[in-house]
């Protein structure tokens, strides 16, 4: 490992897909610098063939996030400095397929959206009137509480069961699932609620809350994915689901 | 699929440990049933076999078996409780206080069972 001049950081980054290594690199230290500063560093100034993704720079898009010293993080919103002096490890995201370098492949963590229903279903015959959403009725807050997800799937590399089930929906899509059950708009609550009983659902979440722990948005998929226990339990019990 | 190479600082926070001291107690007390009903199974064995192997546990090793059996036991029924609490109540924002109360809980009822084996002997 080089040594830590001062003003400089060493960078251990992953090049390769699932059977490659570490390449060593060093960076000059900056004020107020970010992770993805850092990698868009070695991008632009030590090597062109670093492949990684990002859009937004600010915390919105979700494209960022990386395994920073072994755990999931947002790049472009963690400092440098804030990690503290040692050499820095970087690596693609968690429980998903490496594409490339710091690419993780994202489509598995997409598609399971798909599966728990994650997405706004209008009713088939458009109502003649608004719906009335009451902002301090329980099921807005409820929904409020978890709709600022940035998709980033930081809470999909920290999980646990996401890594030891390969059929777990994981975090973010439940959680998302769990805003669109509390929108009184939505017209496929009962199909959705079929899909997020089945066996990879809400139900195989061992409550451990390290999604929680690790969200960029201090969202909490945990008490969200609970929500939806008790749904599918009220459901059960009054026979709605197997 | 990929797992990062360095050590796995996301299991690092309270609510993580309380799920592996849940997953560990239980997998010990599901490894101890055998020799549960084993004992319960010399009962059958007339009243003499059962004396004798109830002689032997009032030895102090068996003592200190039975102490770390109850801590378990209270590990996993407080765990347990703070699982159900936590899924099927509302949430509340002081999980870590109830990760704490639940073990306190459990070395409480530890504590007591072996105040309670020292006023026996
Ligand atoms: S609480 Fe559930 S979703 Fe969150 S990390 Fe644990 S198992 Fe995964
Ligand atoms: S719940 Fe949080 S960690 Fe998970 S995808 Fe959404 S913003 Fe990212
Ligand atoms: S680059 Fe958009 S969230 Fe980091």
């Amino acid at each position: 490992m080089r040594g830590m001049e001062p003003g400089t950081i060493s960078v251990r980054v992953w090049r390769g897909r699932e059977d490659g290594g570490f390449a060593e690199y060093s960076v000059p230290r900056r004020a107020s610098q970010t992770v993805l500063d850092v990698v868009t560093f070695i991008q632009r100034k030590l090597d062109p063939t670093l492949a990684y993704r990002y859009a937004c720079r600010v915390g919105m898009c979700g494209s960022c996030a990386m395994t920073v010293n072994g755990r999931p993080r947002w790049t472009c919103r963690t400092h440098v400095a804030k990690l503290g002096a040692g050499p820095l490890t970087l690596e693609p995201l968690a429980n998903l397929p490496r594409i490339k370098d710091l690419a993780a492949d994202l489509a598995p963590f997409f598609d399971k959206w798909a599966q728990a229903l994650g997405r706004f279903v209008p009713p088939a015959e458009s109502k003649a009137e608004f719906a009335e959403v009451p902002p301090d009725s329980k099921a807005r807050q409820a929904a409020d509480a978890g709709i600022e997800c940035i998709g980033c799937a930081v809470c999909y590399a920290a999980c646990d069961t996401a890594a030891w089930n390969p059929d777990y929906l994981g975090p973010a899509a439940l959680n998302r699932a769990w805003t669109l059950m509390n929108d009184v708009r939505d017209a496929a609550g009962p199909a959705r609620l079929a899909a997020i009983a089945e066996a990879g659902g809400c139900s195989a979440c061992h409550s451990h809350q390290s999604c929680r722990e690790h969200c960029p948005k201090n969202l909490n998929p945990t008490a969200s994915i609970a929500g939806l226990k008790r749904m599918v339990a009220k459901a059960a019990l009054a026979g709605d689901i197997e | 699929m990929n797992r990062p190479t360095r050590a796995q600082s996301h299991r690092a926070h309270p609510a993580f440990w309380a799920f592996v001291a849940h997953r560990a107690s239980g997998l010990a007390l599901a490894l101890f049933l055998p020799v549960h009903f084993w004992a319960l199974g010399q009962a059958i064995h007339g009243e003499a076999a059962l004396e004798s192997f109830l002689a032997w546990t009032r030895n102090p090793i068996a003592k200190a078996a039975e102490t770390i059996l109850v801590l378990l036991l209270a590990i996993h029924l407080t765990g347990g409780l703070r699982i159900l609490a936590l899924e099927f109540l509302p949430w509340s924002p002081r999980q870590k206080t109830a990760i704490a109360g639940s073990a306190g809980a459990a070395v409480l009822i530890g504590l007591l069972f072996l105040l309670n084996l020292g006023a026996g002997a």
